[in-house]
């Protein structure tokens, strides 16, 4: 259980940015999530932590340690790569004992924590297997338990479920929490896939081109995106440009286009309180946060395509010039068709007001 | 932090320069420093020795090689060039037509010919050439049997000078050939084909526009190969009697005392060879590998008129027939009394005799045991340079890696002749490289031979066998703690394994069986096995000859079979 921090780390590969002036603080005990699409760095900055990659640039910290340059099998960190790599040469019970072995640890102790490290993972009949024996399945497990077998103060996954099956996946999500919560050990997690992110997190962090988007809680990356890359990777989300024409105290009135007006506030925005008028600006609204019939922020359009899934009825519905995505939940309601007209209105806590 | 004192000093020194980003150069130099001292020095004393007379460095040698007062050189140069290429085309034809047939038709006898197929890798050169002249050459086993069948005054036909080498350069060679096609035949998409005939083509059109073209880079591979081989083949001629060919010349020069001219002809064939070394590299990168495993293998078409079973299984019998004989004659004749064997057609009186020998007699086992002892020194040396060469360029990044990546498959592409008249050259007078001793003449010259001759094969066995190893997994094990010596041993060591081995058994096995450098630096007390054949043979002791060449037949199938089991078949790449 450690403190990770990162001060403005760099990482260039030759005159390539790898990552960007990274800052982060993690918490002891916490699951901190890198999320973003291929190619932001998440993998980079993740190595750097683990002493793989040495930072351009920046200092990091394990408990105030300065560990920037400290080699990787000084670090105690636990690694869970997205092939697993596994000794292919070695069984399930000499892959879990390898970092028990390397501290020199005796034969008996070794067995024990083996033994019940194998058990946290729902592996012990499996001991003496070789790995090309097992589904991809238990070779993660076994990969998590020899990660976790010794001990480490922060435990580092890149991606640990790309590699199996959508059920799978989840059975090993829930599983992996599991083990997180009940060691509480520092965990830091790579993925490209927002639900693992928003599930299992107590932060995320996202990121794009090597720049940090946004750091925060699924919440908040979910209902607060500071910018529209944040708003449009979580979940989907209309945003839709304007500019604001009035401010009267909380309360934001943002012209979008085609003369169509719509209510905001200042606690929903990005910016806060530095918001000025005429300034252009975007509105994120969520599919959901928009409901059929009249009320406040009403709108008026014509449905372009309807989808209907069971939990909910989908419509695109053009407002305007503007095209919107709207999910009513299903309770029974008339389903409307292509081409009526509908009338929709966004509550004002629906309305998040970020930046150009 | 607890412990003694003097062993954290010493991990802090470890892991501060496992850590350095110049460790990388720690672990290079040594073999950088090997390639100088036995590869580079060498061949730059050659090189002196070529330009240097009296009156100082000069190009008179190279003047008098290329000049046309006397031809003997050129027509050397010529005769090595004309017999490579005529080598290379009929080891193609008869490669690529045995692969087709392998891959494409079902008929009876492929299985057991396509294991017999891979025989003549299995004779070293010096062994397959003796078989040869006792199967071919003028007083050989077939001549004499048409003789006497057709009770003629002279034999009819036998295998000598240039069509000799040839035959021999194509009986040996063609398996090059023969394991690339064959490879590419297998990752020949039949659905190509298949859309070709169906838009109209000709059998011919198919073959011209699709096949062949797809068979391209593996026949250009082969031939520079063959090529290559060809030029610093040395053994073939030598026993075929034919004089003017490169290898020849420079033996020739050295036995006359014409060093400079020794050293001259030396270095124009060391640029030959390595300027193809450095084409094949170069065609080998440029080359795209498609993704050959598309999961439908080739279907082979069943043969179904009588007329052609018939055919195929005349065929099957006489490959069978023809690849088995130069090991059934050495078997045969390694039985025979020495001397008696004259006029007959084959030897008349047996005896277990020279078996026993072997392994009983001093004078007998005396070369087998130098032989074993300096292949098991040599490979040593290879084991050690060659896989921390093969693990320095493969994992890691540093100035002079290409260089260092052709430097060492060098010694791979000089003729044997070359290479020992560069240590000649080299090792003569003491200098630094050689501890201040003269090499020559001593125990260590034919052991630094093998081992500058061997390095690139347990190199690039080893090489092969860390590609496929995910890196990840080397990570995996630091992060658990482990430090960088800890997982080479522990993980990178292991898992190379198979490939490190199949490597060793080659380099060993070759190096037992080494002639053509042998036979320039060896000294009385030390006679490899080789030449003591090469001796035996020229003293009619051929019972003893070919008992020595069974030897060594056995301990190459055994390897060959080992690497087999260890690598799944993959051990061709080492080959
Ligand atoms: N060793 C390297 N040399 C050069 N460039 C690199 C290297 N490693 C990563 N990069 C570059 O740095 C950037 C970030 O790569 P990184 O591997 O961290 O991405 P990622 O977020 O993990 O993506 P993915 O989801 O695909 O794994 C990419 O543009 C990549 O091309
Ligand atoms: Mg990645």
């Amino acid at each position: 259980m450690k403190n990770v921090r990162l001060e403005t780390v760099s990482k260039m590969f030759g005159s390539a940015v790898g990552v960007e002036n990274v800052d982060i603080d993690v918490k002891p005990g916490e699951f901190f999530t890198f999320l973003g699409p291929s190619g932001c760095g998440k993998t980079t900055t993740l190595r750097m932590i683990a002493g793989f990659y040495f930072p351009t640039k920046g200092k990091i910290y394990f408990d105030n340690r300065d560990v920037t340059t400290l080699q990787p099998n000084k670090r105690n960190i636990g690694m869970v790569f997205q092939n697993y790599a596994l000794f292919p040469h070695m069984t399930v019970f000499e892959n879990i004992a390898f970092g028990l072995e390397v501290r020199k640890m005796s034969k008996a102790v070794i067995k024990e924590k083996v033994e019940r490290a194998q058990k946290l993972v729902h592996l012990e009949k499996y001991g003496a297997r070789k790995i090309n024996e097992l589904s991809g399945g238990q070779q993660q497990r076994v990969a998590l338990a020899r990660a976790l077998v010794i001990e480490p103060d922060i435990l580092l996954l890149d991606e640990p479920l790309s590699n199996l099956d959508a059920k799978l996946r989840e059975e090993t999500r829930v599983e992996i929490k599991r083990l997180q919560v009940e060691l509480g050990v520092t965990t830091i997690y790579v993925t490209h896939d927002q639900t693992e992110a928003m599930t299992m997190s107590d932060r995320i962090m996202v990121m794009k081109e090597g720049v940090v988007q946004q750091i925060g809680t699924p919440q908040e990356i979910y209902n607060k995106p500071t910018n529209h890359f944040v708003a449009s990777f979580i979940g989907e989300s209309n945003v839709l440009n304007g500019e604001v024409v009035e401010i009267i105290e909380n309360s934001v009135k943002v012209k979008l286009e085609d003369h169509i007006f719509v209510q905001g506030s200042i606690d929903q925005s990005a910016n806060g309180k530095n918001l000025t008028i005429g300034e252009k600006i975007k509105c994120s609204i969520r599919p959901e946060a928009v409901f059929e019939g009249p009320g406040v922020n009403e709108l008026h359009g014509t449905i372009q395509l309807v989808e209907f899934t069971g939990v909910s009825i989908n419509y695109v519905v053009k407002v305007g010039s503007n095209i919107m995505k709207v999910m009513i939940i299903n309770k029974g309601n008339r389903i409307l068709n292509r081409g009526d007209s509908i009338t929709l209105h966004v509550p004002v806590n629906g309305i998040y007001l970020i930046g150009e | 932090m607890s412990g003694n004192q003097d062993v954290v000093m010493k991990e802090n020194w470890w892991s501060r320069l496992t850590r350095s980003k110049y460790f990388v150069y720690v672990l290079i130099s040594p073999i950088f420093l090997v390639l100088l001292a036995y590869v580079i020095y060498p061949f730059y004393q050659t090189f002196l020795q070529s330009v240097m007379t009296e009156e100082g460095a000069t190009f008179e040698n190279y003047q008098r090689f290329f000049g046309l007062t006397s031809t003997a050189n050129l027509e050397a140069l010529w005769t090595s060039i004309y017999i490579s290429v005529i080598s290379v085309i009929t080891c193609a034809i008869v490669g690529v037509t045995m692969a087709f047939l392998m891959e494409r038709y079902e008929f009876p006898g492929r299985r057991i010919l396509s294991v017999l197929i891979l025989v003549p890798m299995a004779l070293p050169p010096l062994v397959g050439v003796l078989s040869f002249t006792f199967l071919y050459g003028e007083s050989g086993i077939i001549p004499r049997f048409f003789q006497a069948l057709f009770n003629l005054d002279s034999v009819p036909f036998a295998l000598k000078g240039v069509v000799g080498v040839i035959v021999v350069h194509t009986f040996t060679m063609y398996t090059y050939f023969y394991l690339t096609a064959a490879a590419a035949i297998k990752g020949l998409d039949p659905s190509l084909e298949e859309a070709a005939t169906s838009l109209g083509s000709g059998r011919i059109r198919i073959w011209l526009k699709v096949i062949l073209p797809m068979l391209t880079p593996s026949l250009v591979a082969s031939s520079l190969l063959v090529f290559m081989i060809s030029m610093a083949s040395y053994t073939a001629p030598l026993m075929f009697g034919v004089d003017r060919t490169m290898t020849m010349q420079i033996y020739l020069s050295r036995t006359n005392g014409n060093l400079d001219m020794a050293a001259t002809q030396s270095t124009i064939l060391s640029i030959v060879s390595i300027s193809f070394l450095i084409l094949m590299r170069w065609y080998q990168g440029r080359r795209n590998f498609q993704n050959q495993s598309k999961g439908i293998g080739v279907h082979r078409t069943e043969l179904r008129s009588q007329l052609a079973k018939y055919l195929s299984m005349a065929f099957s019998f006489i490959g069978v027939i023809i690849l088995m004989l130069p090991i059934l004659v050495l078997v045969l004749i390694s039985f025979s009394v020495d001397g008696e064997w004259t006029v007959q057609i084959i030897p008349t009186s047996y005896t277990l005799q020279h078996y026993i020998d072997l392994f009983t007699d001093e004078r007998t086992w005396r070369p087998i045991w130098n032989s074993l002892q300096m292949s098991f020194v040599a490979t040593a040396g290879n084991i050690l340079f060659g896989v921390a060469a093969a693990y320095a360029l493969v994992r890691m990044r540093f100035k002079g890696k290409v260089f260092l990546d052709i430097l060492i498959m060098v010694p791979w592409a000089l003729p044997g002749t070359v290479v020992a008249v560069n240590l000649i050259a080299a090792f003569s007078e003491p200098n630094v490289f050689s501890f201040n001793q003269v090499l020559i003449g001593t125990f260590w010259i034919l052991p630094l031979a093998y081992f500058v001759r061997h390095l690139p094969l347990i190199f690039r066995s080893t090489s092969a066998a860390l590609m496929q190893m995910d890196e990840s997994v080397e990570e995996a094990a630091r992060s658990l703690g482990a430090n960088w010596w800890y997982t080479f041993r522990r993980v990178v060591m292991p898992m190379a394994f198979s490939g490190i081995l199949a490597g060793t058994l080659l380099a060993l096995v070759q190096g037992i069986g080494e002639f053509v450098a042998s036979i320039l630096i060896y000294s009385t007390s030390t006679m490899p096995l080789s030449v003591a054949i090469f001796q035996k043979m020229y003293a009619f002791q051929f019972g003893t000859a070919c008992a020595y060449g069974v030897l060594q037949i056995v301990l190459i199938i055994l390897v060959l079979f080992i690497s087999q089991k260890l690598t799944d078949g993959k051990a061709g790449a080492a080959i």
